[in-house]
């Protein structure tokens, strides 16, 4: 016999944990497909700039005051959580509110290996500092850029858009819904806001493009866009995938708890194979 | 086996023990070599640019953005050091499953490059956490971010160590003259091997799978959904480019530790190396050239992008595997140890173009890492090899095992 016990145990021992931590990796959240999660609908046509939205969340969130640079085409960082650009499109000038999306199936969220970007059943994608550790996948998975790393503090935070977490608990709509003076945006459940979305371009079919941004992309996501214009003319990135971001990962994921399950046997029967012919040559010589 | 003779000996050890450890921390040999006379500055530097940076943020010494958050510390630290640590996991392979006795005596100094080189790129991974004091939850369960490739990748490094500390351990037993942890520790072996080579595969493809999501950021010609594969494949040869080059130096640096035994065989350990490197380059040249025709790429070749992927897959993989072959039909040993330096190189390129060069390639404003960046890189290394030549100038690593150890088999 070429495997002698201990080998046995040991090997048993390594595939028993091997197991325990395939048994985790394969092991992904089931419940959210039940939620209903909460959007924001977000109406190009009715946005007229006034960056009140830009105003009250840095507000509320604690944040410096917004700088008047309208002109430039700006994106969120850690100290801005929202912008709101204006572009000259064929029909003029359009404004587009920008901040995290709040995937359905977040990337960031995947990514995290502390599970510190968490999708609530609220439908916001939140944060929590007691759990990063600040490695920043996040930051490389997210399709759209959104986490923001605070790259010149000591004690550093990701900084995005929260669907303002704390208020949705409480039962209120997020603050930049809530101060809109032109009702821009419309807080409710997703799948309403997607009715309502097509609701009005079926209404005012000269008035939107078909398109309801936000529905598909990345798998869906809670933040959904109605625009006058092609969503390329807003800087929007039309080229993302349809299915949602983890997707990406998921054969390597399941791929892992059969490497470690099956590879462990094989090397161990390569192992006692070449044992057996190297005791066979010592008997022949 | 005599056990009435345990008690004495241990007593004995315990008597000596400590000033034994306190003599062999001292250094050995000569002080004003030229590599300490480069690597003391860099390191110092590199400390003092460590305190600015938990001081100030990483921001303050690091040229990283929002767009670009993984630079030079993960790009060329982690993930091509991981790669070029590759040789531990095949040589084990070849030496302990396939049996390969005439490989035995690298696989000390193999493994220990292994293991230092995964114990300081793990450190150079806590430089680059924003919140360090935090690196410990994926480990205790309080959140287990199980559907995250990097969970993966952080307890098959954490697991990975562990095995091969276990695979080194014997070593460290006869150094201490610790008969009884050397025998217990060596039959661990096969199991420390056979656990360590499942989870290299892993964290080596799984280094790649890290960039799955990064799915519109990296430039076609070096994204694909095979990223996984690809660098499974490549940490092979690159692994034993650098076993055959890490070979070349330590025979001349550290000729007074080699027995004459090994010294003999290192050309033909080389000789056969050359050999796999050839044909697992040939492999991946083929699956490179397979993910290219089904990324349908033919229109980024003739861009400055394209023309860079053709200087990597040509020129540091197609002609090293031709050297390779060529000097292993000849038997060329300085023409293997060149394919070997040009496959390191060709490694390197390609790690450093799908994480900082491909990455975010059609951005206005191109990263490019700090001298601050790459000081502190040379200090790891440095710190790296520093740790490493006093491993092996008081550990048996190149030499033979004391006599009371090859007993204990």
């Amino acid at each position: 016999m070429g495997l002698d016990r201990r080998v046995f145990f040991k090997v048993l021992g390594a595939t028993g944990l091997a197991l325990a931590i395939g048994k985790k990796a394969s092991a992904t959240k089931s419940s959210n497909s039940d939620v209903e999660f909460n959007g924001i609908l977000y109406d190009a046509t009715r946005c007229v700039g006034c960056r009140t939205c830009e105003y009250e969340c840095a507000t509320a969130h604690g944040l410096p005051a917004p700088k008047d640079e309208v002109e430039v085409v700006r994106t969120t960082n850690e100290t801005c959580n929202t912008v709101v650009n204006t572009f000259q499109t064929s029909k003029g000038e359009v404004h587009i509110k920008r901040q995290c999306m709040h995937c359905n199936e977040p990337a960031c969220g995947a990514a995290c290996l502390t599970q510190a970007m968490h999708k609530n059943e609220t439908g916001a994608v939140t944060w929590d500092g007691d759990k990063c550790m600040g490695c920043r996948y996040c930051m490389v998975s997210c399709p759209y850029d959104m986490p923001k790393f605070e790259f010149l503090k000591t004690n550093p935070k990701i900084q995005k858009c929260d669907m303002c977490f704390d208020r949705q608990k409480s039962g209120e709509k997020p603050i930049c819904v809530t101060n809109c003076p032109n009702d821009a945006l419309l807080y409710g459940k997703r799948r309403d806001l997607i009715k309502e979305g097509r609701r009005r371009i079926y209404e005012k079919p000269e008035l939107y493009v078909d398109h309801i941004y936000g529905e598909r992309e990345v798998g869906g996501t809670g933040w959904l866009y109605l625009s006058p214009v092609p969503f390329e003319e807003l800087g929007m990135n039309t080229t993302l995938q349809q299915s949602s971001y983890p997707a990406l990962t998921k054969g390597f994921l399941y791929s892992v708890p059969s490497v470690d399950l099956l590879l462990p046997p094989l090397l161990l029967g390569i192992y006692a194979a070449t044992k057996n012919n190297q005791s066979k040559d010592k008997e022949d010589e | 086996m005599n056990n009435s003779a345990y008690p004495i000996a241990k007593e004995k050890e315990i008597k000596f023990d400590w000033k034994f450890l306190f003599n062999e921390l001292k250094p050995k040999g000569k002080w004003l070599t030229p590599f300490n006379i480069i690597s003391i500055p860099i390191i110092l530097l590199g400390i003092f640019l460590i305190v600015i940076r938990y001081w100030k943020g990483l921001g303050s010494i690091t040229n990283l953005t929002q767009d670009v958050p993984w630079g030079l510390w993960i790009g060329f630290d982690v993930v091509t050091g991981v790669a070029f640590a590759g040789g531990a996991y095949v040589v084990t392979f070849m030496v302990y499953i396939l049996n390969m006795k005439n490989y035995h005596s690298i696989v000390r100094v193999t493994v220990l490059n292994g293991f230092l080189a995964y114990a300081f790129y793990t450190g150079a991974l806590l430089l680059d956490l924003g919140r360090p004091w935090h690196v410990i939850n994926p480990m205790i369960g309080n959140s287990f971010g199980a559907s995250s490739v990097l969970f993966l990748v952080a307890w098959h490094f954490v697991l990975y160590m562990l095995a091969e500390l276990i695979e080194f351990s014997p070593a460290i037993a006869e150094w201490l003259g610790s008969q009884r942890a050397h025998k217990i520790l060596s039959g661990m072996t096969i199991g420390a091997v056979i656990f360590g080579i499942t989870l290299s595969t892993l964290h080596q493809s799984g280094l790649g799978a890290l960039y799955l999501m990064a799915k519109d950021k990296i430039h076609p010609l070096w994204y694909s959904e095979f990223i996984p594969v690809l660098f499974l494949v490549s940490s092979i040869f690159a692994g034993l480019s650098m076993v055959i080059f890490e070979g070349t130096i330590s025979h001349k640096v550290f000729f007074n530790r080699i027995s004459d035994k090994n010294e003999k065989a290192q050309n033909g350990i080389i000789h056969g190396l050359s050999k796999i490197c050839a044909v697992t380059m040939f492999a991946y040249l083929v699956l490179q050239f397979v993910v290219f025709i089904h990324g349908h790429n033919w229109s980024y070749l003739n861009t400055p992008m394209g023309y860079w992927f053709l200087v990597e897959m040509i020129g540091f993989v197609m002609i090293p595997m031709m050297l390779f072959f060529y000097s292993y039909r000849t038997a060329n040993i300085f023409m293997i140890r060149l394919a070997a330096i040009l496959t390191m190189i060709g490694v390197v390129m390609n790690r450093l173009n799908v994480t900082i060069v491909g990455f975010r390639w059609d951005a206005a404003v191109h990263y490019i890492p700090s001298w601050m960046e790459i000081i502190v890189t040379l200090a790891v290394i440095f710190t790296e090899i520093w740790i490493f030549r006093w491993v092996i100038n008081r550990m048996p690593v190149l030499g033979d095992s004391p006599s009371w150890a090859k007993d204990n088999k």
